[in-house]
Parts: structure tokens; sequence; C-alpha cells
């Protein structure tokens, strides 16, 4: 069996399946029952001065039948008493001395107020920290979390402070809702941080009721925006670790988060350059438990591609993700249509003829059989058909032989240059 | 478990009448039903399933194209699960108790199992490794689902198993007694092998009794465990019973399963006698060797009938015809010795028995004759009491007596489990039963080992 081992910056853990901070680590009891079902490693909620919290504070967005395909929250950091946390963190790490117990933590922008929390933290034992840059929502309007977060100095500078102060590995979790991922992760990076963590939640409204139209979720009649989480979110989540790990001003390890479900989703974010991973909808969807089939999924995986060890698969489709500049011009797949698999719902041929290039013909066979068939000479090779079909196997994308060598964009503009010069 | 795609039965090609009768779920239809399963916590569906298999995590595995952790899930609790994922009456076990049910449609239990096993047995895996060896031998008599399944336990604990098996392969009643066109035998072939690969020895073509003495099998072993199943069906107890054309349906079945199909059904005017499991598998059988009309004749009502309702529906499918209230007094044969009619007499339901059942009393003048060319007996299944005396073992009428805890005979050195025990009231003859006292009979084999231990150094 595959060994699962990972260290994210120094900070090791049986395996790279971490509870992100949220809910599901609020306490003493909660974490202590994750491990127990085999989670690796948890991110504690969210430490800092004492909040309050609203109720009717989640809200899902479920898509044609399926539930909760993105998860929306208006809650806030912990809103249990400090020393609470802090002894149930101290019991939790004495319990659990193998796995990674790291404490997310947000203060007011001041020095003394980090580098007191964390000495108050660190004190209890804890194998790291993580900050959180990330809330983007009641914290933020105080000047926390994402307020800090959207900020690369702010940013920086409390890192850097944390960093004067901090002996355990301190991992900066970012912010999705900024224009771009990488100013921020390299100011992390600048400010000292070991590692980064990303991405928090997204700025989102889940809707309107239509009979009161009240906001889902309301408070009394009132809404504000959430966070955006869960299946919906991995995509952009896999896309700015994808960013940031490519990124060689970034440079420091990633715990990756955002929409990771099961063992595919997390071995994909490995790939594509984070160390480990952090989970919070999916648990709250289902509970602990789902951590075994992570676990078991990831190993039969590595054993089934004879990988001794999860670590060798972390970023090994970076080098793969370029920028749209580097992209091969030559490079052609069009469309086939499989007529012996296909069912006929014309979906494809749709959906070309009105929204693509108009390259699907409807044809009629001698005995009075409708097909479909791709002009091959006009199909751009965009996709679309073979993502609108139901049926497995009756449109696949093929790819074609160049015709010409390769040659990208951003070579194709250095010899238009040359002919200039 | 629905029979949606029954074929039409061919009269030239009888081979494609015995190719198994559902389909499996394709990649698209599996991944999508997966997806359906709410992943219960506590989830009804495990305490209904007599092995317990976890089953919301072995569909979240299918869910998450973990295959192989599907399958094993599924095998780990159950040794017999690929056969059970198409036998099992799901809709009485697992997917009678899904939550769903309430709302919507169960969760297609079994062939979410059938998928996952099925691609086990694909792909060619093994799914287990024998335990470290341990100094104890045991014996297992009979290689069915509850034999095989108390040596895959054993053997995967590290006890050193043989089995002794009466026919020319492993399997039991899988692999002989239950259709092809709803078990074929490649299937029960792979469990057989799984077991195999655990490093335990099978001896088939060896019956205890005649092949091995019971003494040499007692002396031999320490621990020895009885699953024989049951035998063949007993006599109807009328006249014409040996003519030719009779059949015992166990028998019958058994010749459908060994080699080339039998040609002699084709065209016959066929009857069965009984109305549960066994009687729709002997009539659908007819019906798919080409009989021309094939009838079930019960002598109580539909209601009493102990084949399930979906076997109901399957052999009316098949056009098999139903005739209530109706038992058989005499088959008649002409004067080549084979069979050409039955004398019947019709039946009405009086007081209840004290099985609950209406007991069915023969209504006066009332016999007719049914011109048949065969009758098959399915009455039920006799048992092997020469062998189970021979072990020297307490029985009521064939049934052996065990300790329902730990599944022990009268005779401390030998266990029994599956069909031998099996009696009216007192468990169903089910393969996942079998498969299950197999589990439990294994455990209680190593707690008895344990237990010695314990006191041997105790007493040191
Ligand atoms: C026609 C038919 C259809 C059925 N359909 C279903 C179904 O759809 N679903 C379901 O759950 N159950 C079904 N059953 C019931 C199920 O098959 C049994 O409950 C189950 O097989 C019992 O397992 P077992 O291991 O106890 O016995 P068996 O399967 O009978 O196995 C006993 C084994 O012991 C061997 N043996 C016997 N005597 C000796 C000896 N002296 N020495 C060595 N070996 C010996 C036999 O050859 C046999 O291989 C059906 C039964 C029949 C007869
Ligand atoms: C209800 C809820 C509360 C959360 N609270 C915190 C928090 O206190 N601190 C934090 O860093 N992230 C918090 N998060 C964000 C999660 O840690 C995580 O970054 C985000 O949910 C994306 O992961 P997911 O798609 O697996 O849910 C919260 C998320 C949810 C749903
Ligand atoms: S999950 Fe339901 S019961 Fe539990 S706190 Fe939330 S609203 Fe209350």
């Amino acid at each position: 069996m595959a060994d699962l081992k990972m260290n994210l910056a120094g900070i090791r853990s049986p395996n790279p399946f971490w509870l992100a901070s949220a809910p599901p680590t609020n306490s003493g009891y909660q974490v202590q029952r994750a491990f127990e079902a085999g989670w690796g490693g948890a991110v504690w909620k969210t430490l800092g001065d004492p909040i309050l919290n609203v109720s009717s504070r989640f809200a899902a967005f479920h898509y044609n039948g399926q539930r909760v395909a993105g998860f929306n929250n208006i809650e806030l950091i912990t809103d249990r008493p400090l020393e609470e946390n802090l002894k149930e963190i101290y019991e939790t790490k004495n319990l659990f001395p193998n796995h990674a117990v790291v404490v997310s933590i947000m203060v007011e922008p001041k020095q003394e107020k980090w580098h007191e929390i964390v000495k108050r933290v660190e004190d209890v034992g804890v194998d790291g920290l993580e900050l959180n840059f990330g809330c983007p929502h009641g914290m933020a309007e105080r000047g926390m979390g994402s307020a800090s977060g959207q900020v690369p100095e702010l940013l920086e500078k409390q890192t850097y402070w944390v960093k004067e102060v901090a002996q355990t590995p301190v991992i900066v979790k970012l912010t999705p809702n900024i224009t771009d991922i990488n100013a921020i992760a390299e100011a992390a990076a600048h400010g000292g941080a070991d590692a980064i963590s990303l991405i928090n939640t997204i700025n989102s409204l889940i809707g309107v009721d239509l009979d009161t139209w009240n906001t889902i979720p309301h408070v009394g009649g009132k809404g504000a925006h959430g966070g955006y989480c869960g299946p919906a979110v991995k995509p952009i989540a896999l896309n700015m670790v994808a960013e940031c790990a490519r990124d060689e001003r970034v440079g420091i390890p990633i715990s990756g988060i955002g929409g990771i479900s099961n063992w595919k989703d997390a071995a994909e974010f490995m790939l594509m350059g984070a160390t480990g991973v952090q989970v919070c909808t999916a648990v709250m969807h289902h509970g602990f438990s789902i951590v075994e089939d992570m676990i078991d999924g990831l190993s039969n995986y590595l054993d089934r591609k004879g990988i001794a060890s999860v670590t060798d698969i972390i970023g090994k489709s970076v080098p793969k993700y370029s920028d749209w500049g580097n992209l091969d011009l030559n490079y052609k797949v069009v469309a086939r249509i499989n007529k012996d698999v296909c069912i006929n719902c014309n979906k494809c041929y749709i959906a070309c003829e009105d929204t693509s290039h108009q390259c699907i013909e409807m044809l009629e066979g001698s005995g009075g059989n409708k097909y479909l068939e791709v002009r091959e000479e006009d199909c751009v090779g965009c996709n679309l058909c073979s993502i609108v079909c139901p049926e497995e196997g009756a449109i696949s994308m093929v790819e074609l032989e160049n015709e010409h060598k390769s040659m990208t964009w951003n070579e194709r503009q250095a010899v238009m240059e040359t002919f200039r010069k | 478990m629905g029979y949606s795609k029954s074929m039409n039965i061919s009269l030239d090609d009888l081979d494609q009448n015995f190719q198994e009768v559902q389909l499996g779920l394709t990649s698209i239809e599996a991944l999508e039903e997966a997806n359906r399963c709410l992943y219960c916590y506590d989830a009804p569906c495990i305490t209904a399933c007599p092995t317990s298999i976890d089953i919301p995590k072995f569909i979240k595995k299918i869910a998450s194209e973990n295959l192989l952790g599907s399958a094993k899930t599924i095998m780990d609790a159950n040794p017999i699960g690929a056969s059970c994922a198409r036998v099992c009456p799901t809709s009485e076990l697992c997917e009678g108790a899904c939550v769903l049910n309430h709302s919507t449609k169960p969760i297609m239990i079994g062939l979410l199992q059938r998928f996952a096993t099925d691609w086990a047995i694909k792909n060619e895996q093994y799914l287990f490794e024998a335990g470290i060896k341990k100094d104890k031998n045991i014996a297992i008599v009979g290689a069915g689902p509850a034999g095989l399944s108390a040596a895959r336990e054993l053997a995967r604990m590290g006890y050193r198993v043989t089995m002794f098996e009466a026919e020319e392969n492993a399997g039991g009643l899988n692999k002989y007694g239950i259709v092809s066109f709803r078990l074929p035998q490649r299937i029960s072939d792979w469990e057989v092998e799984q077991v195999k690969k655990l490093g335990v020895e099978i001896r088939t073509d060896t019956r205890v009794g005649v092949d091995i003495q019971v003494n040499e099998v007692l002396e031999t072993f320490d621990s020895v465990l009885l699953s024989i199943g049951m035998s063949h069906v007993p006599e109807l107890g009328i006249e014409g019973e040996d003519l030719n054309g009779v059949y015992d349906a166990i028998e019958f079945v058994k010749g459908t399963k060994s080699g080339s199909l039998p040609k002699t059904m084709k065209g016959k005017k066929v009857v069965v006698i009984g109305a549960g499991n066994t009687a729709i598998d002997g009539a659908t059988c007819s019906v798919r060797l080409g009989a021309e009309n094939v009838k079930i004749l019960y002598r109580r009502s539909m209601d009493e009938m102990t084949a399930y309702d979906f076997e109901y529906e399957f052999a009316k499918q098949d056009g098999v015809e139903f005739r209530w209230l109706t038992t058989p007094q005499r088959i008649i044969g002409n004067e080549n010795g084979n069979v050409c009619g039955i004398e019947c007499l019709r039946m009405e339901l009086g007081e209840p028995e004290h099985d609950g059942r209406r007991k069915p009393q023969p209504i006066q003048d009332s016999t007719f004759i049914l011109e048949v060319d065969a009758v098959i007996k399915a009455i039920g299944q006799s048992r092997y009491i020469e062998l189970i005396d021979d072990f020297g073992l307490d029985h009521h009428d064939g049934v052996v007596k065990i300790n329902t805890d730990s599944f022990l005979t009268s005779n401390p050195k030998v266990f029994a489990c599956g069909d031998v025990i099996f009696a009216k009231g007192q468990g169903e003859a089910m393969v996942v039963t079998a498969a299950q006292q197999g589990k439990e009979v294994a455990y209680a084999i190593h707690q008895q080992f344990t237990r010695e231990i314990v006191e041997a150094e105790s007493n040191k």
C-alpha cells in the first residue's frame, strides 16, 4: 500500500486529508472524532477576539436534484471562549500526537494583537498556525479577514508580525475575492509565510425567495452576502492553486482547499501543486466518515499507478499549466460521432448550430434512419458537442495529426517581430 | 430486484435462453444511481443485510470510482457477495429498508453490488490475504456458500483449512442449484478462487462418508464444520413416481448446469409440483429448455406460496401457468413406462395450522386428469440423515441441533451452519444467511481455540 504520509512546511500528518477551519473543527470533541475517523489533520476553527453570531447562517445551492452543489455561510469565527478552545487543543494534541493540529487565528491588524495570540496558541502545543485572511463577511467589515487579505501590503505586514514571534510553521490562508491571486500569494511569501492555503469562501448570495422576496438565507428579513464553497467552487480553487504553484515568486508549499469531496478531487489538487488538502463542505454534508474512501481511493489509485508515496504526485501537472500564449496554435482536435452509440437526442446538433460553428449535419440514411455527422473541415474543436452529449462514447474528440509544426502565439509574435525589424 | 429485460425464449438456441436475464448497469447508470444514494448515517439497509455490508460505503466508493475499494467493502462483509448481488431477494432485504422507499424509488443496491463485484471479477482481482499461519487444522465438509464463507474467514485469521466437496466443483447450490440465467457459474467460480487463493485446500469429488470416512475426518482435524446443505427432493408418496419423466427439481436444474443442455423437454407438457423458489427455477428452466407448456401445481393458494413476488412475476413472464389449490394424486404412465398424465384433486382452505397458514383440504369428487409428459417434484429438500448420524450429532428430523450462539453441535468438536441447520421457522434458506452463518462459525471456532489457549496458559 502506498505511503500517504505528508509534510507541509514541516507540519507532518499521517495522510494529506485535513479538515479546514470551519464548524467541523469547532471543538475538541469534534476534532477527536474526526481523527478517530481517519482525518490526518485539522485546522481549528478560527480563534480571535469574542464575536457574536446570527441565527440562520447557512444556505445551499441544489442543482437539478443534486443537493449541495454549492454552500454558503454567514458565520463568523469561533464563538467559544479562547481559554476553552486552548484547553481542548492541548487535550487533542496530547491524545493524537501524530496528527496535525493547526490553529487558525485572526485578530485586528495590530502587531501586539498578533503577537499575543500567537504566543497564547503556541503555548498549548500546536503543530502550526493558519492566518485567516479570507473570511469575506462580518470580520471583513471590521478590517479583518478578507479586508486584510485583499490588500497585499496589509497581508504581508501582518504575516511578518506573526513570523516575528511564531515558533511553528505559519500558513497564510488566502481569499479568492481578489483580482490577482498571485499578487496576494507573493505578498504572503514576502512576509515570511511558510506555506499558503487557499481558497477561503467566495462572496455569494444563494437566492431570493420568490414569495417573500427575502434573501436566502435571511436573518429576520434581512440578508448579507455570505461565503461560497462546496463542489461548485472547485474549478476556481483549482486554478488559483495552480497559478500559485507555477509562480516562482510564491515558491512555498500549498495547502489546497475548495470543493474537495473525494480522493479524486484531492489527487487533482495535489497534481496541481498542493502538498495536502483541506475539506469543509463535504464533511458538513456527509460526516467525518467520508475520509475512509478518500484514503482508500487515493491509496488504490497510487498502487494502480505503481507510485510508492503520495508525495510523488505533488505538482506533477504544474509544468503542463501555462499561459494561453504558450499553447500550440497548430494543435487540432475534431469531434467525431459514433453512430452506433448515438441516441439521437440532437443536443450536439443544436448546440453547434445555434451557438458554435454550424458543422454538425443531420442526415438520413437510405433506410430513412436519421444520423448526425461532423463536417470535420469546419469543426474548430471547441468540445461543446461532447460536453452536452449525454451518452458515454457517442462523441469523441480526436486528435488530428499536426499539418504544421507546433507554433504558439508567443512564438508567432516573436517571428512577426523579427520581420518588422 | 426486477427482471426488466426478460428476453424472448428461443426454441432453436437453448444456450441463449440460459444467458443471464438481468443486464448489469452501465457505468453511467451505476454512477447516477450511486450518486442518488443519500449516504445515510446508521443506515437501515446495513441492518437489513444479514451480512451487514456497509452499503452506503460501498456505494460511495462507486460514486468516487474507487471500484476496488467498493468490491472489497462488499466482499469483506460477505464472502459470497458477488452471488448475493444476483440472488438475494433484495426487495425483502436491503432495498426494502431503503429510506427512499418513502419518497421515491429505493436505491438499486443489488445491481450496484453487482456492478462493483463484476468489476473485480473482470479485472481478476484477489481481494484478501491469508493471516499469519496458526497451528490448527480445520475440516469443512461441503463447499457451498456456508462452507466457503467460513473457510474464507478462517484462512484470513491464519487457520489451515481443508474442504471436502462431493461434487466435481465447489460452490454448492450457487454452482449447481440456482439457474444459470439468474446466476452464471463463473460468479461462483470466482468466489471459490478467492478462497483458494488464501491457501484453502478444496478436495473436490470427495464425499465424506464414502470417499473418506467420518472417523478419519474427526480424528485428523482439530475442528470440523458440517456445511453439507440439504439433499434431494423427497418422495411425493404417490403412485407412479418412478416412471420415466419424473424429475427431482434440484437434479433437473443441476442437469442444466453440467455441460451441454438436455434436449429432453423440447415440445413437452410439464407440471411442477410445489410453489417455492425451487419450483419456480424448475418451471422456468423447463420453459427455457423448450417445453411447450409448463404448469405449477400447488395445493394451497397464491397467498401461501413461499416463492417471492418477483419470482412469481418472472415465472409468469416466462409463460408459466399456475394451478392453485391443486394436489397430485397419481402419476399415470403409458405402456413404455413414460409419464403421460397426472391425476389431481382440487383443494379448499380450512382452518389455520400451527404455522398460521390455512390447511388445504380436498374437495370431494373433484378429481381430474392433466395430460403431461413430465413431472418435476419441487416440494422441498430432504436431509443427509445418514451422514449426520455417522457424525453422531443430535438432530431433529435431519436438522442438526446447534447452540444458536456458537453453532456448536452436540459434539464439541463439530460445528454446523447453512442449510443443514435450516428448519421451518428457524432462519431462511438463503445464500446470504448461509454466508453470514459461515462468518459467525469462523469466529466461534476462533473463539473456542482462543479460550483453550487462555485456559492452558492460566493452568500453567
Ligand atoms: C433451486 C434453488 C434455488 C435457490 N435460489 C435461491 C435464491 O435465489 N436466493 C437465495 O438466497 N437462495 C436460494 N436458494 C437457497 C440457497 O441456495 C441455499 O440456502 C444455500 O446454497 C445454502 O448454502 P449451504 O452452503 O448451506 O448449502 P449448499 O449450497 O447446498 O452446499 C452444500 C455443499 O455440500 C456438499 N456436500 C453435501 N454432502 C457432502 C458430503 N457428504 N461430503 C462432501 N460434500 C458434501 C454439496 O455437494 C454442496 O456443494 C435456492 C436453492 C435452490 C435449491
Ligand atoms: C460554515 C463555514 C464556516 C467557515 N468558517 C471559517 C473560519 O472560521 N475560518 C476559515 O479560515 N475558514 C472558514 N470557512 C472556510 C473553509 O475553511 C473553507 O476554506 C471553504 O469552505 C472551502 O472549502 P470547501 O469547499 O471544502 O468547503 C468556513 C466555511 C464554512 C462553510
Ligand atoms: S444542524 Fe439543525 S439541529 Fe443542528 S444546530 Fe443546525 S439547525 Fe440546529
